[in-house]
């Protein structure tokens, strides 16, 4: 047993740790405070409290547990609310109230529940590490697939159907002589990624329902993307609208270090809202990671890594997953205060040099992989991170780290979340390098696709030089083709690229319908573009009625949009573009 | 804080004295973080805190510095306590100052408990949105940045800007359109702001008869700078007794927060440690955020906590670490405007800049009026445009613009004039503001009226609300 030695801040030194090994948990205090050894030195280990030292005193007692940080996976961990450390939510809530304690306990899967367990294995089956050797239906949604912990080989000698605890004995394997019992829960260490037999590269699109994501930018399955932005960009709505409307197996959100209220609102409308493929509330596929602002900060690093281990946990089953992390500056800040406590060399304004390292071994844990273990299966593990530069500059130190890993920027801009465009992803900075990857996914949905978003860019493109010279000589002196472009960039920016959040039908748009609404416009710019060329005012064609149409596109609902739509162009080709004039 | 005077222990050996840390032999059972008293040869008594405690040694943070204090008179004297408050519902209608002391003259508290200042986080899966409509009779904010129960929303301000007004305004003016019989209170922590500052705040709670159900909290400039730290948590401390014990609706006005700011960098500094931009503390982040996220809902209490701080943004920059920090923890924001000011307009709320997170859930049907979310959203898109036109129009002329384009650039200056600006005296209710953007939205053609679903607008532009009554 050790005893405390030194207190400052999150940083303890205890005495008398002889035989403690590095990452391992201890709790301190009567109240039992979780920690994380971080460095050893002599009989004294160097640790990091995951929980308020407010008020502890030398001489307490330090106990060590033997464990390192290490996440609970099983049935049980879907739909659930966990604190950075994997603690459930609403068991402190039913144990201790509306206030966390410190020092308070709960396991992360519910120990009394049982769970009903299929096997798919029989006895004498040969099995090792990753195999599948029986199903949970967890949810509506998800099968939970019981797998072989890796390192763990032989023949099942018995299996058992019913109904189980995550903690009772569901199989027995041997291998020479030594016995393993398996049971529905397994442990991971959660700094150490998850074993899988081959990487692959991300390929198919990862359907957001965001219109500027799925069309302009895609994000492939497997892939990592980083969505930087100022206060009031609109972030944390779109990363909400992302863990929402992903066409992903099960989504995880982990708010790192924001806000309780916007935390509340999310677990709330989760209870409400249904998947819009399946129809089944939102809930039954996703997991949370709460550990707001206010609360420990060194767990904020904890909570990004146990949710990534969950999510390589379902990845392993076979599933997709989508991992969405808000805000991955608040983690970086984190680091920057136990390096400082640490007294170690600061970098880049005061952030730990390891900074850069840190944040590669988490989105480096994404990707498509041929899962370990049979029956042969695929899994993807989707990383998106949120990252809160100070004063919107990303020239600063986390923005750039980040830049660097990923493969797709979302950009969000100031400018445009002041004049209320969200979301306020910019076009003209932001990137996917998952185009090459998502191709194929098009190609058999919709082939059009690379033309169509080739123009649609390239007319954004244009504006923005336009807009220079409108600036200096007004709109009105500008040639009419030139003012035809900035209305049809208009049109592409308000009625296709913003979308609300809010509004019931829009919130989630179908790549398909996404498809349509820009063709639409991009067949308006060539009807009107041979309208002025046989001598159209340009007045008359920004008086169309289709132009207040096609604004109103968005409302249509995604199940009978291309019927309606079908009605719309009838009447574009017919020549409505003039109501006035009557050239048609 | 008049908890105990008891010392449970006392340290003599002082190795050495140096800014504002003395480091001390160690003192055993001293906690982490406790408020120590330092007493020098002269018998005058300091306060300090203990900032890191080992078995080699002590470091005490002497606030006001170290004058005085010699390496063998003086003695540090620890109660075994952290900073407490002592709590009873008679603090309400009582003054204190920044260490939770009495300073209106009438009796102590008799506590029915004490409460640690730093509070206990919210368990996140606790937490109920906050969705109740708060009315503080301003159209800038009520129309286009509401504020709900259990928000966080400060003001962004600048040296000279009237925020002590719009505070008072709203301090006066705030109601909440509900048929139950609830509870108010209001408490209100000073941080550092001129004696001035604070008795106007003073004055204009008794004016209006409030000051029986209003706790303040006071530092003012001349008070000791640790103080600034642990005002706003006292107030919040009393402001979570009222909410979460007492059942009340409680708002906390925090002002100057920049002061608190500016006393955790000279804190930080004086400690050694590492800066982070323009020399503020890495951690002001989350020193912030364990302020600001006391506010809110918690399902199964009546109770609320609504926070508005109130900061001024050094050279009107709100890229600074200040306004910048709070803006990623708080709710949104309501900015003031030094152009808006000059233009004579009160108040002078830029509307662009500011925003509120959690406005979405507290209007609508019901809450405000069913068209209320159509007609926001509209006003801001045409006041955009007529402040884009007004820029390009300062470079070619007013005269060079369409005839469409010069409609938007009057209403841009008539939104400004008729629904931003506003009497202080004036309470407008949600329905006349909602009313005035009406009216200003008949001279824009209709087809632009594009945010707006159809069945408002024949229900609410004047000329079709007119000719049905």
């Amino acid at each position: 047993m050790g005893k405390i030695w030194r207190v400052s801040g999150p940083l303890i030194i205890a005495d008398n740790m002889k035989g403690s090994q590095v990452y391992e948990i201890v709790e301190i205090g009567k109240e039992g405070i979780v920690g994380e050894i971080i460095g050893l030195e002599r009989n004294k280990a160097i640790i990091q409290a995951h929980e308020d030292t407010l008020g502890l005193k030398t001489g307490e007692t330090v106990r060590g547990t033997g464990k390192i940080l290490s996440a609970e996976l099983g049935p049980g961990l879907v739909g659930s609310i966990y604190d950075g450390l994997q603690k459930s939510l609403l068991t402190l809530v039913e144990n201790t109230g509306s206030f966390i304690k410190r020092g308070a306990k709960a396991y992360a899967l519910p120990r009394d529940k049982k769970w009903q367990f299929s096997p798919t294995a029989k006895v004498g089956d040969p099995v090792s590490g990753g195999d599948i050797i029986g199903t949970v239906p967890e949810t509506n949604l998800i099968e939970h697939k019981i797998m072989v912990p890796a390192g763990i080989k032989g023949n099942i000698r018995e299996i058992r159907k019913g109904d189980f605890t995550v903690e009772e004995p569901i199989a027995w394997v041997e291998h020479k002589n030594e016995v393993n019992e398996l049971k529905l829960m397994q442990e991971w260490p959660v700094r150490k990624p998850r074993p899988y037999k081959q990487r692959l590269d991300p390929s198919g699109l990862l359907t957001t329902g965001m219109r500027i994501i799925d069309y302009m930018f895609p994000l492939a399955l497997g892939g990592k993307a980083a969505m930087p932005g100022g206060f009031g960009t609109g972030k944390t709505v779109a990363q909400q609208q992302l863990v929402r409307w992903a066409q992903t197996q099960l989504n995880i959100y982990i708010g790192c270090g924001e806000r309780g209220n916007e935390m509340a609102d999310v677990l709330h409308s989760f209870r409400k809202l249904n998947d819009p493929s399946t129809g089944r509330l939102l809930q039954e596929k996703e997991i949370f990671i709460a550990n707001t602002s206010n609360m420990p900060v060194v767990a904020r690093e904890a909570s990004i890594f146990v949710g990534v281990t969950m999510g390589e946990y379902f990845r392993d089953m076979g599933y997709d997953i989508l991992l969405v992390a808000d805000s991955t500056s608040r983690w970086a800040e984190a680091m920057r205060e136990m390096g400082g406590r640490l007294e170690e060399m600061p970098g880049e304004e005061g952030f730990p040099s390891y900074m850069g390292s840190r944040l590669s071994s988490f989105y480096e844990r994404a990707g498509m992989v041929n899962c370990l273990g049979s029956p042969k299966r695929k899994g993807s593990l989707t990383i998106t991170g949120a990252v809160s530069p100070p004063g919107a500059d990303f020239s600063e130190p986390v923005t750039q780290n980040t830049i660097r890993i990923v493969d797709a920027l979302y950009a969000l801009d100031v400018s445009l979340a002041n004049k209320r465009h969200f979301p306020a992803i910019s076009w003209l900075t932001s990137y996917s390098l998952y185009v090459d990857a998502v191709m194929d996914w098009w190609d058999k949905n919709d082939p059009g696709w690379h033309n169509t978003r080739a123009i649609a860019l390239r007319v954004l493109q244009q504006e923005a030089e336009l807009e220079e010279i409108v600036r200096l000589v007004g709109p009105e002196a500008l040639p009419e083709g030139d003012k035809l472009l900035l209305l049809v960039a208009k049109m592409i920016r308000e009625d296709f690229l913003q979308q609300s959040a809010y509004h019931e039908v829009d919130t989630y748009c179908t790549p398909a319908k996404a498809g349509l609404m820009l063709k639409t416009i991009i067949r308006f710019y060539e009807l009107s573009q041979e309208m002025l060329n046989s001598g159209t005012g340009i007045e008359n064609i920004r008086s169309s009625p289709m132009v207040y149409k096609i604004s109103r596109m968005k409302d249509i609902p995604n199940e009978t949009f291309e019927r309606q739509i079908k009605e719309l162009w009838l009447e574009m080709e017919k020549g409505l573009i003039v109501h006035k004039g009557g050239v048609s | 804080m008049n908890i105990s005077s008891l010392y449970i222990k006392e340290g003599r050996a002082i190795n050495r004295a140096k800014g504002s840390l003395l480091i001390a032999e160690s003192i055993p059972g001293i906690k982490f973080n406790e408020i120590v008293d330092v007493q020098l040869s002269n018998g005058e008594i300091k306060s300090g805190q203990a900032i890191d405690i080992s078995e080699e040694a002590t470091v005490v943070q002497v606030f006001g510095g170290v004058s005085g204090v010699d390496l063998i008179g003086s003695k540090i004297r620890c109660k075994g306590e952290t900073l407490k408050l002592p709590v009873s519902t008679d603090i309400l209608g009582r003054i204190f100052n920044g260490m939770g002391d009495s300073i209106d003259g009438a009796p102590p508290i008799v506590p029915d408990g004490y409460l640690d200042i730093n509070g206990q986080p919210i368990n996140p899966a606790s937490r109920q949105p906050p969705a109740e409509f708060i009315e503080t009779g301003i159209s800038a904010i009520d129309g286009l940045n509401a504020l709900v129960r259990g928000q966080k929303l400060p003001i962004f301000s600048g040296s000279g800007l009237p925020h002590n007004r719009i505070a008072a305004q709203i301090i006066r003016q705030a109601t909440v359109k509900s048929k139950k019989e609830e509870k108010f209170a209001l408490v209100f922590g000073a941080i550092g702001i001129s004696y001035d500052d604070a008795s106007f705040f003073i004055r204009n709670l008794e004016r209006t008869g409030a000051l029986d159900r209003t706790i303040a909290f006071i530092n003012t400039a001349s008070d000791p700078v640790i103080e600034r730290i642990s005002t706003p948590r006292l107030a919040l401390t009393a402001a979570e007794y009222l909410a979460w014990e007492q059942d009340m609706h409680v708002l906390v006005i925090l002002t100057d927060m920049t002061n608190y700011c500016e006393a955790l960098r000279e804190l930080s500094s004086m400690r050694e440690e590492i800066p982070s931009r323009r020399g503020y503390p890495g951690y002001m982040y989350t020193d912030l955020a364990t302020m600001y996220e006391r506010a809110g809902r918690i399902m199964g209490k009546k109770g609320s906590l609504t926070i508005m701080p109130i900061l001024t943004m050094p050279d009107d920059d709100i890229t600074h670490p200040i306004p910048d920090l709070t803006g990623y923890i708080t709710e949104g924001q309501i900015v003031l405007s030094r152009n808006l000011e000059r233009k004579g307009i009160y108040p002078p709320i830029d509307v662009f800049l500011s925003l509120s997170r959690m406005m979405k859930e507290g209007i609508g049907p019901d809450k405000t009026r069913e068209d209320h979310n159509n007609a926001f959203m509209q006003s801001y898109a045409a006041y955009a445009e007529g402040c884009y036109l007004r820029e390009i129009s300062t470079i070619i002329g007013a005269e060079a613009l369409g005839e469409r384009d010069k409609i938007y650039l009057t209403n841009a200056d008539k939104f400004e004039s008729e629904f931003i600006a506003q009497g202080e005296l004036e309470k407008r209710s949600v329905e006349g503001t909602l009313d005035i953007a009406w009216s200003l939205f008949s001279v824009l053609p209709e087809e632009d009226l594009k945010l707006i679903s159809e069945k408002f607008i024949k229900k609410y532009l004047p000329k079709y609300s007119k000719k049905q009554t």
